[in-house]
């Protein structure tokens, strides 16, 4: 099965009026491959893998936690880009990592690995706007969406230079803080959104801190779609990956009564 | 002939404006950062421009941190090695060590752009004990994080800073190390924005730091400068200082990198970033970084845990890859001899870092006989006793 392109299948899907939701899996943490199965099986839009990098800056305890015991695991970028094929799920995917991994590669060969392995997206957290130019290029030859961060910090100028260079989806962070799981959803993350929402078309998704279903259905009131990470991650590793198929479920449906 | 008057600000001056010196620096952090870089540039632009700020800057480093340092020659260290070395003795400077130029620009400058809380990473807990210092002294919460590793091996530090009013936090992923603290540094600031200043401790990380960080050490070159002509009538031959991040190093290299004085960084063995000569990203910058096959972060071993760093400030790659400067590497047998060795025939005990500048010195002193060596001595060793007393426990 040949996964889908991640810009048209999310553009289409909320056009047709669908709230997106896209859950994060760290790669190379035992079970991940089934925890994406399940997350495509139970009403993900589009799953972003995390390469495990060794120094995750924008990382909070649970996801540093899974990508710390897949490094010592052997994961390698490699061995979870192998892995994708076979996963044989019918919705789009993309990669979320940190630059040293690319720049190590070389952005040219990362962006044609990922899209040999039918990776259709890619965040990189901590590549800002004015350090993207050659990562972007190297991605937009290789078909594969660079997905860039607004975060509530930004002054209003700086919004449509990020959405102008944005493919895919934005990203736009949910508080200031990194990510991990937080009792109620930030005042920033609807402030943000529909800032963003106000200067762009493409779709505009919340992550970093939208950590239940309750809180994706507030986010969706403004955004076009959730993602979320250390929810998921922590299920993943506290109960295995059937248990982040029933999560994925349930916020499914809290975005759909949206 | 003033300061400002002889530069030649061709090498050692301000990067581009992508905050690059050559290929190396810039500016690769979380997007939420993005602004406070920007607005942490055109701060500090503004003060060092504005004479009354330095002016205030100059009298606490005179008054409180006790500047200038002095330059001291070791007659009987020099005459056993067969030529004249001479010390600057940041290690006299107030809380031990050259950290204090840094930390005390950078703590006025956080209050002048209306900051009321400082974070700090820390290694040998050298640069934490002096943000939690100028925090007192200025009235501002200060939070810093360590290594659960250098926490353990740095005992006393951890309580000077907790004596001075600030928090240390240990930190418990990665390596558990200097590495680790400046990821956890940089995850406390993405959060606290807003009020806080990240108060980072060496010329690294996203532009401006390294710069800035240079700029502010760059006292101790000036001053060896006026203070080696006034002594020897001339540059000395060779001028050296340790190197993890690399700021005291960058601070004596900018008195002579105009000058014929070769410089010569030195790195530990298990932290060798230049050694090996592949450039990486991480902590909002392009430099030498340690790293496997992959591009993982490799984490650095050395006894001192001021050097225990993967990475190296991008000033030093710059200079590195045009040649200006040589970074040779030394083994933590060399520098517990060098540490053993001055605390013996001059009546000093250095930090632990700045030993390894003269554990290089001692073993190439063969190749200088009868040059002229500058060493920044840029701490002293009163909080590595506890440490060596177990390591030279039956060599005394």
């Amino acid at each position: 099965m040949t996964t889908p392109d991640l810009a048209t299948s999310l553009r289409a899907l909320r056009d047709g009026g669908r709230k997106l939701l896209v859950p994060y899996i760290t790669g190379g943490y035992p079970g991940w491959q089934d925890a994406i199965r399940a997350c495509a099986a139970n009403g993900a839009d589009a799953v972003e893998i995390g390469i495990p990098f060794s120094d995750p800056v924008m990382d909070g305890p649970v996801i540093q936690q899974a990508s710390q015991a897949a490094l010592e695991g052997g994961t390698t970028p490699q061995s979870v880009l192998e892995e994708v094929p076979s996963l044989d799920v019918d919705i789009p995917l993309a990669v979320m990592t940190y630059y040293n991994l690319v720049h190590h590669d070389g952005p040219i060969r990362f962006a044609s690995r990922l899209a040999e392995a039918g990776v259709t997206g890619a965040i990189l957290p901590d590549l800002p706007l004015e350090e993207s130019d050659e990562w972007a290029a190297a991605a937009d030859d290789a078909g594969v969406a660079t997905i860039m961060l607004a975060a509530p910090t930004a002054p209003d100028d700086r919004l449509p230079r990020i959405v102008e260079r944005a493919r895919g989806f934005v990203y736009s962070v949910g508080l200031l803080g990194v990510t991990g799981e937080r009792d109620t959803l930030a005042e920033t993350a609807t402030a943000l959104a529909e800032r963003l929402k106000a200067v762009t078309d493409t779709p505009v998704l919340v992550g970093v801190g939208v950590s239940n279903a309750e809180q994706a259905a507030t986010a969706v009131q403004v955004a076009d779609g959730v993602i979320q990470g250390a929810s998921m991650v922590r299920r993943l590793m506290e109960s295995g990956p059937d248990e982040v198929g029933r999560y994925v479920a349930e916020v499914r449906a809290a975005i759909d009564a949206v | 002939m003033t300061i400002a008057e002889r530069r030649d600000d061709s090498l050692m001056s301000e990067p581009d404006t992508s905050g690059r010196f050559g290929e190396f620096g810039g500016r690769f952090v979380p997007e939420t950062l993005v602004p406070a870089c920007q607005e942490l540039e055109e701060g500090f632009r503004e003060a060092w421009a504005d004479p009354q700020w330095r002016e205030e800057l100059n009298v606490a480093l005179r008054d409180y941190a006790g500047r200038p340092s002095g330059l001291s020659e070791c007659h009987r260290l020099g005459e056993q090695l067969g030529l004249r070395l001479l010390l600057k003795r940041e290690d006299l400077n107030h809380t031990g060590s050259h950290k204090i130029n840094n930390v005390l620009g950078q703590a006025f400058l956080a209050k002048r752009m209306g900051k009321t809380r400082l974070v700090a990473e820390t290694g040998a807990g050298q640069h934490g004990v002096a943000s939690a210092t100028a925090a007192a002294l200025l009235g501002m919460e200060c939070k810093v994080y360590m290594g659960a590793v250098d926490v353990e091996r740095q005992a006393l530090n951890v309580f000077r800073m907790q004596l001075l009013g600030a928090e240390v936090e240990p930190v418990h992923s990665g390596s558990r190390t200097l590495k680790d603290a400046v990821n956890e540094a940089m995850r406390d600031w993405v959060a606290t924005v807003g009020n806080t200043h990240y108060c980072l401790g060496s010329v690294m990380g996203p532009h401006p730091y390294p710069w800035m960080v240079r700029q502010f050490h760059r006292v101790i070159g000036d001053e060896a400068r006026e203070q080696a002509r006034a002594l020897l009538g001339d540059d000395p031959d060779v001028v050296t200082a340790c190197v993890g991040g690399g700021s005291n190093a960058l601070g004596i290299f900018s008195g002579f990198v105009d000058t014929r004085s070769r410089l010569v960084g030195v790195e530990p063995r298990g932290g060798a970033a230049v050694s090996r000569s592949i450039p990486g990203v991480v902590h909002g910058m392009r430099s030498y970084l340690m790293q496997d096959e992959y591009g993982q972060v490799e984490e650095a071993h050395s006894i001192s845990a001021g050097l225990d760093y993967p990475g190296i400030g991008p000033e030093h790659s710059y200079l590195a890859s045009i040649g200006r400067a040589d970074y040779p590497t030394v083994t933590d047998d060399e520098v517990v001899d060098a540490f053993q060795l001055l605390s013996q025939t001059e009546g000093i005990i250095p930090a632990l870092e700045p030993a390894h500048a003269l554990a290089w010195v001692v073993r190439e002193a063969h190749t200088m006989q009868g040059q002229t060596v500058l060493l920044n001595l840029s701490g002293r060793g009163d909080k590595d006793v506890g440490q060596m007393m177990d390591v030279l426990k039956d060599r005394l």
